[in-house]
């Protein structure tokens, strides 16, 4: 797909979103629907479906192992290995799988290829890690600090989580970091894809919409703070009463919360059906999880089923006399 | 399913954390904080004077940015005088103005502070009104 078709495609998509719920904070009737019905529809597909495509992967037989391996493989005693890109046991998986999971290890090994003097050269290029790591980590900070509107009273821990993020003690309410970290790797990953004529040829829409989904939620959520308060205390009145099962709509929330709430939604929803799934993916990855152990142990087929022989000598008594007969020289007479 | 226990319980621990405020609020409704106003000081204004310095929907969206303006408005250019919407003056001063009438911090302030996970730093810099300990926090 063309490039200006595929970023024309999401951004409109995006906009789309923000444009329907903002009729709908309008109409009392509709709050109704964007404030509790499509939160509640899109938290079930979200759950359902992430556990529909796990278990789908699941049932996906690997039959032979094939982990990707850059590594020494043990062999030899005396012959140095590399335990963590050639892992041979379970043990050594699971420090594979904490470092990929954790700190996106794989992402940490990007290389840049560049022509120097007539030749190609290949050096590290640690901004994508960096912009990822950001990115992932603000966003899980920020997700759980949305704890104190969902949980009454507010856990500890998320009180503490709240003050850290809000350290700087920039303005009131405070400045978060993780709103600065989140806004600013979204937008390196999304110019990334632009700039760099290679990822900009091979980036589809579908690289696209999360991005300024993503994006969108954050400024959504920076101008509710920051720009276009809303009453929080009305806020948590509807999302704790989300979270405890006695929804309430409470009066006079504003435009924005509901636009913030869409596109949340919609990110849920849309989790399970997209590139997004690599959350659940990473772990299911046989390149990643399996251990190296292909000429060390015995591995079986797990559709192999017993074969139906008919060996010579089974052959030789069907057919004996023919074969006689025939001049054909026979094993046992 | 292959490798099924392994995958049951990584999906097991996925669910359990994305309901993890399901299951902390345990299907009980919060009950909504009100902020008390029934302090002396207000009970002693007439009933059409009641009124803080900007409306009630503004002062409960925006207060603290208000706040925010009248420090750095007071301290840094060392202007106290704060014209409202209405035209009035008021005299900035968290400790003579809000506090003259909103002196029932545990009542008012923290109210919705605590309900909604706020840690103002107010109370770093200014002396916190001395309250009378309700009977269940002694």
């Amino acid at each position: 797909m063309d490039v200006k078709v595929s970023l024309g495609v999401s951004l409109g998509a995006v906009l789309a979103i923000v444009l329907v719920a903002l009729v709908g904070a309008q109409v009392s009737s509709l709050q109704l629907v964007f404030g509790i019905l499509v939160p509640y529809a899109a938290f079930v597909i979200f759950i359902l479906g992430f556990i529909y495509r796990v278990v789908d992967w699941g049932r996906s037989p690997v039959p032979f192992r094939i982990p990707t391996t850059c590594g020494q493989q043990k062999t030899l005693p005396w012959i140095k290995r590399n335990k963590l890109e050639c892992p041979s046991n379970t043990l050594e998986v699971i420090g594979r799988m904490i470092l990929e999971v954790f700190a996106f290890r794989s992402l940490f090994k990007h290389t840049k290829a560049e022509m120097a003097s007539g030749n190609i050269i290949y050096g590290g290029s640690k901004w994508l890690w960096l912009g990822a790591l950001a990115f992932h980590y603000s966003f899980l900070i920020i997700a759980v600090r949305h704890l104190r509107l969902f949980v009454e009273p507010v856990p500890a821990f998320v009180n503490v989580l709240d003050l850290v993020d809000g350290m700087l003690q920039i303005g009131a309410p405070t400045l978060y970091i993780t709103d600065i970290l989140l806004i600013g790797a979204v937008s390196y990953l999304f110019v990334r894809r632009v700039i760099v004529p290679k990822m900009r040829y091979i980036s589809l829409a579908n690289d696209y919409f999360p991005l300024f989904l993503i994006l969108g939620i954050g400024i959504s959520g920076v101008l509710m703070r920051f720009f276009i308060r809303v009453d929080i205390v009305s806020v948590k009145e509807l999302t704790v009463g989300l979270a405890s099962l006695h929804p309430v709509l409470p009066e006079g929330i504003g435009a924005i919360f509901f636009v913030h709430v869409a596109l949340v939604s919609t990110l849920f929803a849309y989790f399970p059906f997209s590139k997004l799934m690599h959350a659940g993916g990473v772990f299911l990855s046989p390149g990643r999880n399996l251990a190296n152990t292909n000429r060390a142990k015995m591995h079986v087929n797990p559709w192999n089923y017993p074969v139906k022989l008919h060996t010579y000598e089974e052959y030789e008594n069907d057919f004996r006399e023919k074969m006689k007969n025939a001049g054909i020289p026979v094993e046992r007479e | 399913m292959y490798d099924a226990w392994k995958i049951l319980v990584g999906l097991a621990i996925f669910v359990a954390l994305f309901t993890a405020a399901f299951w902390m609020n345990a299907g009980k409704a919060a009950p909504v904080p009100e902020p008390k106003i029934d302090t002396p000081e207000i009970k002693k204004m007439a009933k059409a004077e009641r009124k803080c310095v900007e409306d009630k929907h503004f002062m409960r969206t925006t207060h603290m940015q208000l706040i925010n303006h009248w420090r750095d408005q007071a301290l840094r250019d060392g202007n106290r005088d704060y014209i409202n919407k209405d035209g009035k003056k008021y005299y900035i001063s968290l400790q003579n103005t809000c506090m003259k009438c909103h002196s029932n911090k545990k009542d008012f302030c923290d109210k919705c502070h605590d309900y909604t996970g706020v840690s103002p730093y107010c109370w770093d810099c200014h002396i916190a009104p001395k309250e009378e300990p309700k009977r269940n926090e002694l």
